[in-house]
């Protein structure tokens, strides 16, 4: 049906943001032709981030001029399977990007790697807590790969972002100042962590005083000048403050525009065509084998783009959505529990404590940085004994300051009114003096959360929107409760002159209002088992095994951590199996 | 209302006066390229030109009124620092009506609307902001004409105002045919970005809301402040426009 045909390519990437510029990246180092078909705009430092426009709260931070437009293409939201969704249709609870570098360019920069318990959480905690430890209807599964699996291939992303940390485990030796409860690292980060904002200094202190284990967020902020090993270079971050919702205008924040796309356009065997607005994958008539993809290109006219190997680059919804559209896989059926796609979609439960000091304990809250501040991982994953808890899960806990933006960022203290003499007194007051803490929490995957298409409302494009049917789970609750006892443990003896806490409780139901997180999960599995994943091991989808998958729609439930290094890592490791196993003898990895 | 806004207006332009000798000394490091000079910083600052009054592109003369009162309650001028007339929050609001955020054009706007849904699920209006606007300050100054002897809103003393926002604020005054409280919050949110977003949108005049929190704007770069606990951040703010207040 397609009114062009273009000449085929070895390998067409749906999306370029990291996993797309990830693969890009290996796929043209082995030889192949690779186009990369991304929806959006082109973009880069120069001119899309300059200064001073970047500075600029309410175009970037408030009217998301960086974010996928809802206007042509959305999901909608309910929380049973029973209700009718209803369409996300301003950003709130998660940022979608769009456009060259996707999210990666209006990111924190957390880099963190997955604990080797997390890769493997059904067999962990049926180990350690017993079968039936893990409540009906919590679908958790091991994913198919191993820390040791994946370890080098985090060094690899690592040494590409010139990521700024302090080990904790380097070969089995426990080094003091990181992370104790990391999985071994053959190698400390290329840089040394950043500077601490004044708020981090005071609670690692505090934390440390408590016998728990802060240690430098590792970021993708380079703490110091920086070139990655395919030559392309990174300024030292200036803690300007504007970092997510954010491009970087200092070329500190590693992005695939500032550690790729300098070596991509050099290639000849890479093309980016930008305003592709892919519709579906293109299936043989036996519907085993993708032939390419069909898009809409910038003038609007549809385009078919073959090629022998079509890898989904896009962000985790829209990878799940193209596969539902492409009729990859079987649909999950939550009545049934059968079927894939869609399943086992995950999300984050956050809380914190808002922190009000004196006059003499300046926090300079605009000095800032996406990833700027420490952290603790003692209440994360199973670093601690769940037995007493009855819950399975956990949260990293952190003291980061991105930030002193005042139409977002503005905290008051409790019982301040929303507006008025007393709001704007409180505004001038607590400006200067206010820090956060932090939880970035697991939510596990359940029967009844899941992503499917939606029967009523379509995109710009007339095809059916992504519907995602999410709500809190009690397993969930508890853990963000457990979390909130130690966060106010540790903002107390931080001493503030006033605090509040926020966290979820037994009841609550997802708001899609405010902001939470953008680490959206699952939907598109890895496993190793055909019955419970979308995915091989190697990324590779089991009923087309010329389609691979990339991106945090492989997770098979969320971890508390940020995903984006263990979505890069994943990128490489499949890109691994892609150049040297795949291309010799194409077919289903083994 | 108007008393209290003759000292807040005093303050402030004694605070920008004395706030900007610093700003223009210092500004050229944090907006290189764009920094004037200091000398004609100081100099401005030293005779502010007269501003001439702003005439609203798309409210009309009833919505002008309405706009004007309402943001003056929700961040009324006082001693403490600018409020929202003297930030120019009205200026900024009546722009923001003819942007795509305006127009709806930022938002998912295809039917079925569920305008009765939980507020959960976020707005679910069909109506953009600049429809909303114009409805919902229609309804609400009939609302008000009705209960409150004939008078608009923009009629009303500050406290008959105060008491109408807390009543919308609050669920507890409903309008005909619009989302009250989905009107009062979208009031509330613009309100307080037109008086702390950069001056270049028509609010925050003079960078004066940023001054009075200590935020220092488009500076954006800070190598130097880590590591410092218990030292205050000394230069005043500047804009994306340049050395302001």
């Amino acid at each position: 049906m397609a009114s062009q045909k273009k000449p085929s390519v070895d390998v067409v990437l749906v999306g370029f943001g990291w996993t797309g510029a990830i693969m890009a990246t290996e796929l043209t180092d082995a030889g192949l032709n690779v186009l990369a078909l991304e929806r959006g705009e082109p973009r880069d430092t120069n001119p899309d981030f300059a200064f001073p426009r970047n500075t600029d709260e309410l175009s970037y931070g408030i009217r998301g001029k960086l974010f996928q437009p809802l206007a042509k293409e959305t999901v909608t939201v309910r929380h049973t399977p029973a209700e009718a969704a209803l369409p996300y249709r301003q950003h709130g609870s998660f940022l979608l990007g769009t456009g060259v570098g996707g999210a990666g360019v209006h990111w924190n920069g957390h880099h963190w790697r997955a604990l080797p318990a997390d890769l493997t959480i059904r067999s962990t905690y049926e180990q350690r807590y017993g079968r039936k430890f893990i409540p009906e209807g919590m679908t958790i599964q091991d994913w198919g790969v191993t820390y040791d699996d994946l370890e080098p291939h985090y060094e690899s992303f690592e040494k590409l972002c010139g990521i700024s940390g302090r080990a904790g485990n380097v070969g089995g030796q426990i080094r003091p100042g990181g992370n104790p409860f990391e999985g071994a690292r053959r190698s400390e980060y290329p840089l040394p962590p950043l500077g601490s904002p004044n708020s981090a200094l005071l609670f690692a202190k505090a934390a440390a005083e408590l016998g728990l284990h802060p240690f430098p967020q590792a970021a993708a902020n380079a703490s110091r000048p920086y070139t990655n090993p395919h030559g392309a270079q990174l300024g030292p971050c200036n803690f300007c403050g504007f970092c997510e919702r954010y491009g970087c205008y200092n070329y500190s924040k590693a992005s695939p525009q500032t550690t790729l796309l300098p070596v991509l356009r050099r290639r000849a065997n890479f093309e980016l065509r930008t305003r592709s607005q892919v519709l579906r994958v293109n299936l043989a008539a036996d519907g085993k084998h993708a032939t390419g993809v069909t898009y809409i290109d910038a003038q609007g006219n549809e385009v078919e783009q073959p090629a022998d190997l079509v890898v989904l680059c896009a962000y985790q919804m829209h990878n799940v959505r193209l596969l539902l559209l492409s009729k990859i896989g079987q649909p999950y059926d939550p009545a049934t529990g059968r079927g894939v796609v869609g399943r086992n979609y995950a999300y984050q439960l956050n809380g914190g404590a808002s922190l009000f000091f004196d006059k003499d304990q300046p926090m300079n809250p605009f000095v800032g940085s996406g990833a700027s501040g420490h952290v603790l991982d003692d209440f994360d994953g199973d670093n601690f004994d769940h037995g007493p808890h009855g819950f399975v899960g956990g949260a990293s806990i952190n003291c980061i300051n991105t930030g002193g933006r005042p139409i977002q960022q503005m905290a008051v203290p409790p019982g301040t009114p929303a507006w008025g003499a007393q709001w704007k007194k409180a505004v001038k007051d607590t400006y200067l003096f206010h820090t956060g803490v932090g939880s970035q929490g697991s939510v596990m995957s359940y029967r009844d959360n899941y992503l499917d298409l939606d029967p009523t409302y379509k995109d710009a494009w007339g095809q059916p929107l992504l519907r995602m049917t999410f709500d809190w789970k009690p397993n969930d609750i508890a853990m963000t409760q457990f979390i909130g006892g130690k966060i106010e443990q540790i903002s107390k003896a931080m001493k503030p002159k006033q605090m509040s806490l926020g966290f979820m409780k037994p009841g609550a139901h997802y708001d899609v209002r405010p902001y939470q997180s953008t680490h959206n999960t699952g939907g598109a599995v890895m496993g190793r088992d055909r019955e419970t994943s979308v995915v091989n091991p190697f990324t590779q989808v089991w009923d087309v095994p010329n389609v691979f998958v990339t991106g945090a729609c492989l997770f098979p439930q969320n971890f508390g951590y940020n995903p984006t290094g263990t979505v890069a890592a994943l990128a490489y490791w499949a890109a691994t199996h892609i150049r040297e196993r795949y291309l010799k003898n194409p077919g289903a990895l083994a | 209302m108007a008393n209290s806004s003759a000292p807040g207006r005093r303050d402030f332009l004694r605070r920008s006066i004395a706030l900007v000798p610093a700003s223009a000394a210092l500004g050229a490091a944090g907006a290189a390229g764009v920094a004037g000079t200091a000398d004609a910083a100081a100099a401005q600052a030293a005779n502010p030109p007269a501003a001439a009054p702003y005439t609203p592109a798309y409210f009309n003369a009833d919505e002008w009124a309405f706009v004007k009162a309402a943001v003056g309650r929700l961040i009324p001028s006082d001693a403490e620092g600018p409020g929202a007339i003297e930030a120019g929050v009205p200026e900024f609001i009546d722009r923001q009506m003819d942007t795509a955020w305006g127009n709806g054009g930022l938002w998912y706007m295809q039917g079925p609307f569920a305008p009765d849904a939980s507020p959960l699920f976020g707005y679910q209006n069909p109506m953009p902001p600049r429809e909303l606007y114009r409805a919902s300050i229609a309804a609400l100054d009939a609302a008000c004409r009705q209960q409150r002897g004939g008078k608009t809103f923009a009629q009303l003393d500050a406290a008959a105002q105060d008491e109408v926002l807390h009543a919308l604020d609050q669920r507890k005054l409903q309008l005909d045919g619009v989302p009250a409280k989905d009107f009062f919050d979208m009031l509330l949110q613009n309100a307080k970005e037109g008086y702390f977003s950069d001056p270049i949108h028509g609010g925050n005049k003079n960078a004066a809301a940023w001054a009075m929190i200590g935020f220092p704007g488009a500076r954006a770069d800070y190598l130097d402040w880590v590591n410092r606990p218990g030292e205050r951040y000394p230069l005043p703010p500047v804009s994306i426009a340049g050395p302001q207040g």
